[in-house]
This record gives C-alpha cells, sequence and structure tokens, in this order.
C-alpha cells in the first residue's frame, strides 16, 4: 500500500475528480486504511468550500473606459509606418553596422607584414634604377634568358642600354 | 468549453456576458483583434476583466492596485496582438502575463518599502493576519462579519508560487497543465505545491474548516 507521502501528491487529483482510475483505486485504499488521511481529505472538501465564500469583486464603472482610452493613446501606424523599421530590427541593425565598421578597423597583424615585406621589395633597388650609370652598365641584364622577355621583343638583343644611349666606350 | 466554464465561475457573481463573446473563441476573437478587430478585443475585455480584477486582488491586496495592473495586462495583450499566434490557450497567456506582473508588483512594493526604511510599518490593505487564539473559542460574531476578509489574508499569507497555484486551480478552474505552464514547473511539482498550500490554509481557516481541525493543531497532531 502507498505511503501518506505518495498519496499527498495523489490527493488534490483525486478529490478534483481528475485522477485516473488506478490513481482513483490506490487512493481510495489509502483512506481507508488512514484515518489521517481520510480526515485531512475530508477537511480539504470543507476547505474549499470555505474558499467559495470569498466574494467577487467588480472592476470599477471606468475600467473600460480607462482601458480605452489608454488604447486611444497608442501609436498607429499608417501607410508610413511601413517605411520605418521595428525598433527590434533598427537595433539589430545598428549593432551589425557598428560591427561590420569596428572588425574592419581592426589591425590585421599578418596583412601588415606581407604588406611592409612588399613595399621593401619596391624601394629597397630603388637607388640603383635611379643611377642611370649603374643602370647603363648593367651587362647582367643581357643574361636574361629570352624565354623572359615579351614576344614582340623575343627577336631583338637584349640589353635595353645598347638601343638607347650609345656607352662612354664608343 | 472555456466559455462553459467561465459562465459557470462567475455567471453567479451577475457578471452580464455578451452573447458574442460566448459563442466565439479566445483564439478566433484575438484573432480577429490581430486583423484589426477592435470589437473583438471589447469582448475580451468584457468577459476577463472581473476574473483578471479578482485574481490580481488576491495577488496584491490592494484592489487601486489590481485594477492597475488588470488594466496593463489588456494594454499588453493589445500592443502584442499582431505577433499573437494561438499556440496556447489564451487563459494561459492571458493569466501567464497578469501572474508575472503580480509577482514584479509585489516585488518592488517589498523593495520600495525597503527602501523607506526597514522598521517601517507594513504599507499594505489590511494588518498581517491574525490567527485566532488557540486558547479562547473563536468569536462567532468577528468570523461572520470578517470571514472573507480572513479568507483572504489567509490566502494572502502562502508564499507567492502557492498562491498563484491556489488562485488559478480554486477560482480560475484552470487544468493542471494550463497552471503549470504559467509557473513554469511540472504537473507533478504543481500537485505537490497545490498539497502543501491547501495544507497551510487547513490550519489558518482552520476555525472556518471545522473545530476539529483546531483542535487537532492544538494538540499537535497532523
Amino acid at each position: 500500500m502507498k505511503t501518506c507521502e505518495d498519496i499527498s501528491k495523489q490527493l488534490i487529483a483525486y478529490l478534483d475528480r481528475r485522477a485516473n482510475s488506478a490513481e482513483r483505486h490506490e487512493v481510495e485504499e489509502h483512506l481507508a486504511a488512514c484515518s489521517a488521511c481520510h480526515e485531512r481529505a475530508e477537511d480539504f472538501r470543507k476547505l474549499w468550500g470555505v474558499l467559495d465564500e470569498v466574494p467577487l469583486v467588480e472592476p470599477s464603472l471606468g475600467f473600460d473606459a480607462r482601458i480605452r482610452a489608454r488604447i486611444a493613446e497608442e501609436p498607429r501606424r499608417g501607410w508610413l509606418g511601413w517605411l520605418v523599421p521595428q525598433p527590434r530590427l533598427a537595433f539589430a541593425m545598428t549593432l551589425l553596422l557598428a560591427l561590420s565598421v569596428w572588425m574592419a578597423n581592426l589591425p590585421r597583424e599578418g596583412n601588415a607584414a606581407v604588406s611592409d615585406q612588399q613595399d621593401f621589395e619596391a624601394i629597397k633597388d630603388l637607388g640603383v634604377l635611379e643611377n642611370y650609370d649603374v643602370l647603363s652598365k648593367f651587362d647582367a641584364l643581357s643574361e636574361v634568358p629570352v624565354d623572359a622577355a615579351p614576344a614582340d621583343q623575343q627577336a631583338q638583343p637584349v640589353n635595353p642600354a645598347s638601343d638607347q644611349q650609345p656607352t662612354t666606350e664608343e | 468549453m472555456e466559455h462553459a466554464h467561465t459562465l459557470q465561475l462567475y455567471g453567479t457573481a451577475g457578471v452580464r456576458y455578451n452573447e458574442e463573446a460566448m459563442t466565439r473563441s479566445d483564439v478566433q476573437l484575438m484573432l480577429d483583434v490581430k486583423a484589426g478587430d477592435e470589437a473583438s478585443f471589447n469582448l475580451l475585455l468584457q468577459k476577463y476583466r472581473t476574473p483578471l480584477v479578482n485574481f490580481l486582488y488576491r495577488m496584491v491586496r490592494n484592489r487601486g492596485t489590481a485594477e492597475d495592473l488588470a488594466q496593463e495586462v489588456f494594454l499588453r495583450v493589445y500592443r502584442a496582438r499582431k505577433q499573437y499566434s494561438p499556440s496556447a490557450k489564451f487563459t494561459t497567456w492571458l493569466f501567464r502575463i497578469a501572474t508575472n506582473l503580480a509577482l514584479n508588483s509585489l516585488r518592488d512594493n517589498r523593495y520600495r518599502q525597503m527602501d523607506v526604511s526597514i522598521d517601517a510599518p507594513v504599507e499594505e490593505d489590511v494588518a498581517p493576519l491574525q490567527l485566532p487564539s488557540r486558547e479562547l473559542r473563536v468569536d462567532e460574531k468577528m468570523i461572520e462579519r470578517d470571514r472573507s476578509e480572513f479568507i483572504r489574508r489567509a490566502i494572502a499569507t502562502l508564499p507567492e508560487k502557492q498562491r498563484v497555484a491556489v488562485l488559478l486551480h480554486k477560482y480560475e478552474e484552470m487544468d493542471y497543465g494550463e497552471i503549470a505552464k504559467i509557473l513554469e514547473c511540472s504537473e507533478s511539482a504543481l500537485k505537490s505545491l497545490l498539497f502543501r498550500a491547501y495544507e497551510t490554509l487547513r490550519v489558518q481557516l482552520a476555525p472556518l474548516v471545522s473545530e476539529s481541525v483546531a483542535n487537532r493543531a492544538r494538540e499537535g497532531r497532523p
């Protein structure tokens, strides 16, 4: 047989007539054997009768008028309202935009290193390239393989200095 | 079903119901409100203002506050009409809003009182519950006069969750599943909660329930 504690979980549903037949049988079996629970069940029934004695209060006369007035004060969305975004959507979009701007401005360490390297490569020979004397004597350029030159230049000698300016030796 | 239930609960108190509100389901009325039909909102207002005000009054023990909170409930329903989807019973939604507002109001009031002075007297409509002396026979005349007030106070002394459970179970006659959803607990936990609440009330209202209960409590028997 179930204990008083077990029955306490089923007692309300039993008194409500919402217990299933198995539960009802268990509770009735216990109540028949346990006078304390039997008395408690009887008291609960009486208690519910006592609780029913509390009269209803009526809302005040102006209740409906007040709520209607408050509803009338609510902002209406006309056809122009569709152009105005919902507050939550507007907030989300603003947040997304701010996040994008912030992320775009984040320092990118890896890319910065590559960029520095490229800049260095571009300017490291600048002094040499600007020095015509050095450049005109730079025979090493003639050793550049023909394959590397553009197709329309392949028939010509690959010494840029030779057809631009006579050397001082001539 | 829901309408008949409401009629059964409040019909005897002389509350007038619009026939139209009784024939259309709450969900249908709310869907009509969503579509822009303000008359349907008025029908819902007519149908639920009394149950809501009474529920809130029993929760917060102040009639003015109860009416203000009931207004707020209806306003929130109206504001949420465009997002309404009939995924749960209308009453579950309605009383969930009401429960949350009532609990917030009780907590705010408590904090406000703590703010003023921890020694200040409790500013409620009524004095704290005074149980009848167990040494003296209960004054029948006093109980007759203040019987309702005595019961209201006893309910008000219950812990908040137990109070909500009893009000929804006893006065709104909601099923366990609906109350459990409002209180966000399991049905099993709800049944235990209800048992504890009624057990407390049984002792608190012993003079009204039966003299024998009072006698047993006096002797310290369960």
